[in-house]
């Protein structure tokens, strides 16, 4: 069996199997059940002391056959099945579906819904990356404090999600051709609010932890990942910038209206923890840039395109794939449709499953703990792998 | 000096933990169910019916169309139509549903129902404190228990009560205000072909020309 | 990036024998895709992702489609004996288009920021002939994509190096994501008002027996 030619020592078969060693080679099988896999994830490995000499990632337990499901389905009853794909960022779900679907049917979205669209995807980008720091946190063992800190920044960002949508986790906000409904009395006010003191958190948090020497010497140097390995693995997201890879489909596509933002976008040097976890405060900083002037430029006007219909929706025939930065990578959806009212294929492109194929290239030679951290780099939901 | 990292960090915590006595930004924790937090307007959880007035049957606004039935995402709705019509709110005869059962335990709160009925009558309710010791029989909600009336969803989302109040007392005004010009109309019309036609002796003619017969009229809305 | 006309050309140029086609895409996304014979796949690959005008080094989604048989019914004239005499009579033949599985990749290049290019690949039919040259050693990306389109859909895909199956378990049979997949119904359910659900459950579990009238 040959293996691909840029990783060289890269285990092929299949299961961790000890037949041909001479030391004592111990295989054991992290999670499921663990705390620290985020979710029902396993991982087979084997374990020469300390040491990762082999690490198989196996996932499926929350398979739910959404793709399946969505074939029987109309297009507008998918959407809500789409929240429960990454189940922290369910805004920008619905807005990579959305995407699609308007490219698919061929639908205009007017510039309000446009601007909130920007507004809730940067709140979901600071919440996503605001919960993986906490987690992060927490799987190296600091038992709950960085989470709850994170967490009650996190509920503002709900609170205001709730007060738009009606749920704070399943949104089920976008339509295709705009949004379901228009801004609720008081909500940009309040949003405005909600962003000013964010950066006082932030740096809240930089200083409880950026310098803290523990941290320090448990992420930096753990995890390496080499750029071409990066870019030939199609991994995407804060994963490939901390490579140095400069990669934002923000940028790249300039889908939406990101092209009136100024933000920058952060690339680290190593590739390793520390610069995951680095480039996810940078992120939240200069998605506080885009928020500031989302917010103070929204444009009044419809929130929907009126020739979008919400019964009897039949795209032409034809197919298309559509795919905007979700804060964990590269969020696509591959839709064929064949006339009718539902898709013929529906096809989710996880950032979170194809994130992990490096996952063994990354923790070979490294503990066992040194696992729990890379894989809380990589920042999975099991929703979005198994889908 | 190795350690001044952990230092900042535990003078952070620190902060946090005086400034919880002090401020209340850092005190986030809301003892409930003594306390509860304040309800929000949009919040949804689980669907309910509406209907005006204070007899739940006669008011109910459904009238079994069988949206909400087809478009819900994973079908946890069940409607059977009446074999009779009762009046709706500008008169009209319309069926009503017979049987109506949502599935608590599918439903997944994604208010699609709510935004395809044409009708005004499912609404997202806000009770989240659903407990019950039943598993399987309390999960399916029937129309009794989903009937809720009009003054309640006032109560819960006043704003978009308030517009749908208004918007249908227009539509019954506008109704009315038609069904008044249409009796008009007609009345005129017999009158006029009372005043037209020459008096005539035979019987079959003096029968028409009773002024005391009463003359046909359309059946006035409730 | 260039229009697919002149990326085809190129790739004709430069691998021989290989034959490409450009399939039409009626959506308002336009996104037109390449088909590729399997024996030439590789190759084409290595030269998409090696030519430095496309660079195309980031495979973003592989996906696997399922196009069952066709039939169609068509109505033509025949020359038949009949009572003797011959005549014309209408009659209906089944025409019988065979399907096949497909697999599509998303190319898109990191370094020089362009793409969509998309290729496909299909086997021959849905049942035997169901192999396919994996493209891991081009675009390492593209190793767990496969293993599920290999678990979901049943493509074989030689030369890759783990093919198991990923999101179903171990001893799984058939495949779940094809058009004419049955489910079993002896899953384990709960009893829920939904009567379906109660029906097949009583189809499979021991109905209690009646209490014989004691003489």
């Amino acid at each position: 069996m040959s293996a691909t030619d840029l990783a060289a020592n890269y285990n092929t078969t299949g299961k961790p199997d000890s037949a041909d060693i001479q030391s004592d080679v111990l295989e054991v099988a992290m999670g499921p059940h663990h705390p620290s896999t985020h979710g029902v994830f396993r991982m087979d490995v084997a374990l020469e002391g300390e040491r990762i000499i082999k690490l198989k990632p196996v996932f499926g337990y929350l398979h739910r056959n959404h793709e399946k499901i969505a074939e029987n389905t109309s297009y507008l009853a998918s959407m809500p099945y789409t929240d429960r794909l990454d189940y922290f960022c369910s805004m920008t779900n619905n807005w990579a579906y959305a995407l699609s679907v308007e490219n698919l049917a061929g639908l205009q979205v007017p510039e309000r819904a446009e601007y909130i669209r920007v507004i809730t995807a940067e709140l979901t980008r600071l919440l996503n990356h605001t919960c993986l720091v906490g987690f992060l946190l927490q799987d190296m063992g600091a038992l709950g404090t960085p989470l709850m800190y994170a967490f009650r920044e996190r509920e503002k960002i709900l609170d205001l999600f709730e007060a738009l949508s009606g749920s704070r986790m399943m949104c089920n906000y976008m339509r295709f051709g705009g949004c379901r409904c228009d801004l609720p009395a008081g909500w940009l006010e309040q949003a405005k609010l909600v962003v000013a003191n964010y950066p006082r958190f932030l740096d809240e948090f930089e200083r409880l932890l950026s310098e803290n020497e523990i941290l320090i010497a448990r992420t930096q140097g753990v995890g390496v990942l080499p750029r071409e390995l990066a870019v030939n693995a199609s991994v995407t997201g804060p994963m490939l910038r901390a490579c140095g890879v400069n990669y934002d489909i923000r940028k790249v596509d300039n889908y939406g209206i990101y092209d009136r933002f100024e933000f920058r976008v952060p690339l680290g040097d190593h590739g390793d923890v520390f610069d995951r976890y680095m480039i996810r405060v940078l992120e939240m900083r200069e998605s506080l840039k885009i928020l500031n002037k989302a917010l103070a430029e929204i444009p009044d006007g419809p929130v929907i395109d009126p020739k979008a219909k919400l019964r009897g929706f039949r795209p032409k025939a034809g197919e298309a794939y559509g795919r905007i930065e979700a804060p964990k990578g590269e969020l696509g959806f591959y839709l064929i449709s064949d006339g009718g009212p539902n898709p013929y294929r529906y096809r989710v492109r996880p950032p979170s499953l194809i994130n992990l194929t490096i996952l063994e290239d990354m923790c070979l030679g490294h503990t066992v703990a040194d696992v729990v951290v890379i894989l809380g780099s990589v920042d999975i939901v099991l929703g979005e792998v198994d889908r | 000096m190795l350690g001044t990292g952990i230092i900042k960090g535990l003078a952070e915590t620190a902060r946090n933990f005086i400034g919880s006595y002090t401020d209340p930004e850092r005190l986030v924790t809301v003892e409930y169910p003594d306390q509860k937090l304040p309800a929000k307007e949009n919040a949804r959880n689980f669907p309910f019916l509406v209907f005006d007035g204070d007899d739940w049957e006669k008011g109910l606004r459904c009238v079994a169309c069988q949206i909400c039935e087809k478009e819900c995402p994973p079908q946890c709705i069940y409607i059977e139509k009446s074999k009779d019509k009762k009046p709706d709110h500008l008169g009209k005869p319309q069926f009503y549903p017979a049987i109506f059962n949502i599935d608590v335990s599918v439903c997944m709160s994604c208010q699609i129902c709510v935004e395809v009925c044409p009708f005004e009558a499912i609404k997202m309710d806000t009770a989240f404190e659903l407990s019950t010791g039943d598993r399987f029989d309390a999960l399916l909600l029937r129309k009794d228990h989903l009937a809720k009336s009009n003054d309640y969803y006032n109560s819960i989302h006043p704003t978009e009560a308030g517009e749908i109040d208004a918007r249908r007392a227009e539509e019954r005004a506008k109704a009315e205000a038609k069904a008044k010009a249409d009796a008009e109309a007609k009345a005129k019309a017999a009158a006029a072909a009372v005043t037209e036609k020459p008096p005539d002796p035979t019987a079959a003619t003096a029968q028409k020309t009773n002024p005391d017969a009463p003359s046909p009229e359309p059946p006035k809305a409730n | 990036m260039e229009t697919l006309e002149e990326i085809k050309a190129r790739i004709e140029a430069a691998v021989s024998g290989a034959q490409l086609e450009i399939l039409a895409n009626d959506s308002p996304s336009g996104q037109r895709s390449l088909l590729v014979d399997d024996n030439h796949a590789l190759t084409v690959a290595m030269f998409l992702r090696n030519d430095p005008g496309l660079q195309l080094d980031y495979c973003s989604n592989v996906t696997g489609v399922d196009w069952p048989d066709k039939v169609e019914k068509i109505k033509t004239k025949v020359k038949k004996v009949v009572d003797g005499a011959e005549q014309e009579v209408e009659e209906t033949i089944e025409k019988r288009t065979p399907g096949f599985l497909e697999a599509v990749y998303h190319l898109y290049s990191m370094s020089l920021k362009h793409g969509p290019a998309i290729l496909r690949l299909r086997t021959e039919n849905r049942t035997d002939k169901v192999h396919l040259p994996s493209l891991t050693p081009v675009w390492r990306g593209a190793e767990f994509q496969e293993r599920e389109i290999f678990d979901l859909y049943g493509i074989v895909f030689d030369g890759h190096p783990d093919l198991r199956r990923i999101l179903m378990w171990d001893g799984f049979k058939d495949h779940p994501m094809r058009k004419d997949y049955v489910e079993p119904d002896d899953y384990e359910y709960e009893p829920t008002p939904h009567a379906e659900v109660l029906e097949k459950a009583r189809a499979h579990l021991p109905q209690p027996q009646p209490k014989e009238a004691s003489a």
